[in-house]
């Protein structure tokens, strides 16, 4: 085992781009509010001390164009490092992600690059309503081009970032804001974590639980009140929804016989949609019962506590969706 | 707060030569495009064509000005820049028909030509739409400490793009070295920009600091010194500037474009294509000024016809690509 010590997450994005910086003065980071206020969430602390104000660059409120010119500049031979502050605010960027960044590659038969990361986050329940809960990651799975990252642990953070600054494709990488602060080992070493490889954060025989983000904690504690029922959960995080690790995911679908989804992303349309998919395909023969998907509801984030907790995926109703599936009811 | 653009520095008197170049450059778009519109009504091209005519000296004066190493970024009427970027008339041919030795491997056709050999970051269908890439280009330039500069070509209907005015404003705080290139001429698919623009044109780039000016479209010696004085000054590190050409393209919006009365009138069209003809324009003065004779301007024509000629038939002979490399370069 190598050593390890305990980072929280938002520690662990910090030293993945402060490591690359240090490695490849290619790198630099732009976005609103990251030079010495560090992001609102405060994850880039500091990293403006080492690396100046070049490296660490405060942009205007201009999501749109400061995307587009880390489109240009990754095309140049920058590798930049875009900062989305809410990820509701990808919205704004989408022309330059989808239309451009997502496309110049082929379009160009294969002669221009775009070597970009953006990161946004995502994660509803911090009582911050419609515009300022969202998670659109499904959005950029849904667009050839582009590669889309949901770390769920401070390990997978770094190691996947890592990988994502080194990739010569636009990738966009999303943080669950709620996870910033929640700890976990990290080996002192460099590591990187390659794309599309899924990861089994808990091994289990009678039911598989893919999930995604911070959805991956929800699924383990539903994992831990299952185990009282004697309900053995293996729980499976893909840690890049595209490329996706469709086999892994498959094969612990034919081996548990049950599979649920949980992803925050709108139920509708998203994530937990084509992942359930891709199971019913390559496993169908060996499920003993529909694939269960269970996502956002499909309301705009609503403000009021009560409200916003019954939009998204918890412990409870992952338990006992895991539960009914198990028993044969749905 | 607009940088003043030193006008008593005079440049060596440019050459016959390279005047003639330049309209050699400009016919060679003319023909080119005449072929495009000649192969798209025999139903040969596939897709859209935007034709560049009328509009050559815009392209031509501008990258007149610049390096190979610099950077252009080019729209859905974008013939006419990558030819004047330096790009090889056969292989637009090959790629305008989708063929394997097309500048994309036929995956971006007419509206996507790109070409890192030229600079050419690529013509963008999005209207606006590569104003981020070419401003990021001067980012990297301005980073990475190399001295290239960075045009962006768009029509007036850009104008309309908020991410225009976000890049704008983002090269003048960080002084990039990237010129705006709009050509303004006059419409916006069907509709005239006066039913599309509210204010000054030339205000929006000198709202932002950036040094804007106004040329004469048709005059490529005009769009010729202009950009060149306005390049050096971008190069030397004096921040973005703004340039509006104005100028009027003589086809239809696209090809498919024939029926514009509705629009606009046959007489405007034949006023700008009698009297402000681009290549018509330098040619008329090169003649006034003893620079060529009609025998010279026979001889260009002819080989311009010939090396598109020549060009056509490559590509109308040239493979498609198999059906099997549809998957390649989607990603890195
Ligand atoms: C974002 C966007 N909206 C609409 C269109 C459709 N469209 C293609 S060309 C064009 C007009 C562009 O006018 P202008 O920028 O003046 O260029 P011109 O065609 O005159 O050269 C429009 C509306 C588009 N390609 N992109
Ligand atoms: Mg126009």
């Amino acid at each position: 085992m190598p050593e390890t010590r305990e980072l929280t997450l938002g520690e662990a994005v910090r030293e993945a781009l402060a490591e690359e910086m240090r490695r490849d003065s290619r790198v630099f980071i732009c976005g609103e509010d990251i030079a010495e206020a560090g992001t609102v969430f405060k994850v880039l602390t500091g990293l403006v001390d080492e690396f100046g104000k070049e490296r660490v660059l405060d942009t205007p409120i201009s999501e749109a164009g400061f995307t587009g010119i880390a489109v240009g500049a990754a095309m140049t031979g920058m590798r930049p490092v875009v900062d989305i502050m809410f990820g509701d605010f990808v919205t704004l960027t989408m022309d330059q992600m989808v239309n451009q960044a997502a496309k110049v590659h082929y379009m160009s038969g294969g002669k221009w690059k775009v070597p970009m990361v953006m990161r946004a986050t995502l994660g509803a329940t911090r009582r911050s309503a419609a515009q300022h809960s969202q998670s659109l990651h499904a959005w950029f799975c849904h667009v050839p081009g582009l590669k889309v990252v949901l770390p769920s642990t401070p390990y997978d953070a770094k190691g996947l970032l890592k990988t994502a600054i080194r990739d010569d494709n636009p990738v966009v990488f999303f943080e669950d804001k709620m996870m910033y602060r929640l700890k976990g080992p990290v080996p002192v070493e460099e590591y990187t974590i390659p794309f599309g490889v899924a990861d089994i954060k808990r091994a289990g025989s009678d039911i598989t639980i893919v999930a995604t983000s911070s959805m991956v904690q929800v699924a383990l504690g539903a994992a831990k009140l299952l185990e009282e029922f004697d309900i053995s959960a293996e729980v499976i995080d893909p840690r890049t929804v595209w490329p996706l690790d469709e086999k892994t995911l498959i094969g612990s679908a034919k081996k548990t016989s049950r599979v649920m989804v949980v992803d925050e992303g709108y139920e509708r349309y998203g994530v937990t949609a084509e992942i359930a998919s891709v199971i019913a395909e390559g496993a169908f023969y060996d499920l003993e019962a529909p694939v269960k998907r269970i996502g956002a509801m499909h309301v705009p984030i609503p403000f009021s506590p009560p409200l916003e907790d019954a939009t998204v995926p918890t412990e409870k109703s992952v338990f006992e969706a895991a539960k009914a599936l198990c028993s044969g009811g749905l | 707060m607009t940088t003043a653009i030193d006008r008593s520095k005079t440049y060596s008197e440019i050459e016959a030569e390279q005047w003639l170049r330049m309209y050699r450059r400009m016919l060679m778009i003319r023909v080119f495009e005449e072929q495009v519109n000649d192969l798209y009504t025999r139903a040969l091209m596939p897709g859209l064509a935007h034709l560049y005519i009328g509009e050559e000296a815009v392209a031509v004066g501008v990258c007149e000005a610049l390096r190979q190493t610099d950077y252009i970024t080019s729209t859905h009427r974008g013939h006419g820049h990558c030819l004047a970027k330096g790009a090889a008339l056969d292989r637009m041919f090959a790629e305008l028909l989708g063929k394997e030795a097309g500048y994309c491997k036929g995956k971006g056709g007419s509206m996507h030509i790109a070409d890192p050999d030229t600079g050419n970051l690529g013509a963008n269908a999005i209207v606006g739409g590569s104003a981020g890439i070419a401003t990021g280009a001067a980012f990297s330039a301005r980073r990475l400490k190399t001295d290239q500069v960075s045009v962006c070509f768009f029509g007036d209907g850009a104008l309309g793009q908020g991410l225009l005015y976000e890049v704008m404003n983002m090269a003048a705080l960080w002084k990039l070295p990237v010129i705006y290139v709009c050509e303004n001429n006059l419409y916006n698919e069907y509709a005239h920009n006066s039913e599309t623009l509210a204010g000054d044109m030339l205000a929006r780039g000198s709202a932002f600091g950036l040094h804007a000016e106004n040329v004469d479209g048709q005059d490529v010696r005009a769009v010729y010194r202009t950009a060149r004085e306005i390049v050096d000054h971008v190069r030397q590190g004096a921040g973005p500037a703004f340039l509006v050409c104005q100028t009027y393209r003589f086809m239809g919006h696209h090809v498919g474009d024939i029926n514009r009365e509705y629009y606009r009138s046959k007489q405007e069209e034949q006023m700008w294509k009698t009297e402000r003809d681009p290549i018509k324009v330098l040619g008329d003065w090169l003649t006034a000024q003893n620079l060529a004779d009609r025998a010279r301007f026979d001889q260009i024509h002819a080989e311009v016809k010939s090396e598109v000629e020549k060009a056509v038939q490559f590509a109308m002979a040239a493979p498609y690509p198999s059906p099997d490399k549809v998957g390649q370069d989607v990603y890195a």
